[in-house]
């Protein structure tokens, strides 16, 4: 069976480890990352959808891109404690982009 | 002129023709595809951005009823009263084939048979507002989880939009034209080619006629001066 992670910061994640999904809280984008890179590891696949606080995700694209031809692991930005960022529609825009050719949200 | 150098025989020229049929009809699926995939898309696309709303203002609310819970309980007591969640998630995964797209369809299980059994601590210690917040949580959580699916085949689907798309236009643009190109290449020389070899013959025919016509003349000459 495949799990559910959530990386952000404290008070984000904290809502959804009483949820049961596994929650890892971060302080800073370095440890974003490190935390972002055991969890999307090839050898383990555990993850099957990893929500990422948008401003973390901000810092880690490059990593999240990597990830965005490939069937698992999904990768969905939410909004942190303090709003949505609008990053996760710019995500749409870009999906929509991609396909058609131009932007035409 | 064909771009590369093709030989202009008739072997070829069925090749071609060949290749030119399976071109139209590669290219002529592919653009079906193409206009299926995307009418998915745009639907896929519409219920992405609807969910992603509602979503974001349901974790905005969950977060401010968890951020007045934090303000009224202490931390300590907040933090012991979620550190041992009693339910626990799994995800089964499967495919689904969306026109040779495999988009992922989650399947999700709680440890515990309620579903709303999400409260991992007595409620003699924390705040109502502790239970608000989660209750809120839980309530969006189910729309993350589609979220998940539906984003995932969002990019699953662009990706391979962009793929035929690029197929469409190489058959469209490149491959047809090109054998259409050749086609009449060849089609031209070898008439040409049927053309001179005719005139050759004419030429070839002409020249033996008159020949023999000389001869006959000459013999006929020859005839006349002997019986003189």
């Amino acid at each position: 069976m495949l799990k559910i992670g959530v990386i952000g910061g404290r008070e984000t994640v904290m809502g959804f480890k009483a949820l049961g999904l596994d929650a890892f809280p971060v302080t800073d984008v370095a440890h974003a990352r490190e935390v972002f890179g055991n969890l999307t590891r090839a050898e383990e696949q555990e993850y099957a959808i990893i929500y990422i606080e948008e401003g973390y995700a901000q810092a880690l694209s490059a990593e999240i891109d990597k990830f965005k031809d490939s069937p698992t692991p999904a990768i969905i930005l939410i909004p942190g404690r303090d709003g949505s960022l609008g990053l996760g529609q710019s995500a749409l825009k870009a999906a929509v982009e991609r396909a058609v050719g131009s932007d035409i949200l | 002129m064909p771009k590369s150098t093709i030989t202009p025989t008739r072997m070829v020229l069925n090749q071609q023709k060949a290749r030119l049929k399976t071109a139209t009809r590669g290219h002529k699926l592919l653009k079906d595809k193409r206009d299926e995939l995307m009418r998915q898309f745009m639907e896929v696309v519409r219920r992405n951005r609807e969910l992603r709303t509602k979503v974001e203002e349901g974790l905005t609310e969950a977060f401010s009823a968890l951020g007045v819970a934090s303000a009224i309980m202490s931390p300590d007591m907040l933090e012991q009263a979620i550190l041992c969640p009693r339910q626990s998630v799994e995800l089964g995964i499967s495919f689904k084939n969306v026109m040779s797209v495999n988009v992922p369809v989650y399947d999700f299980k709680t440890k515990t048979a309620d579903a709303g059994d999400i409260y991992p601590y007595g409620f003699a210690q924390t705040s109502g507002e502790l239970d608000d917040a989660l209750g809120k949580l839980s309530a969006v959580f189910a729309d993350m989880l589609e979220l998940a699916e539906v984003e995932k085949s969002m990019q699953l689907m662009a990706q391979e939009i962009e793929k035929t798309r690029r197929r469409v236009n190489a058959l469209e643009f490149v491959m047809i034209p090109e054998c259409q190109e050749n086609i009449r290449y060849i089609s031209m020389k070898l008439e040409e080619n049927d053309r001179s070899s005719k005139v050759r013959l004419m030429k070839v025919k002409d020249m033996i006629l008159k020949e023999s016509l000389e001869e006959k003349q000459a013999e006929r000459a020859a005839r006349a001066t002997r019986s003189k």
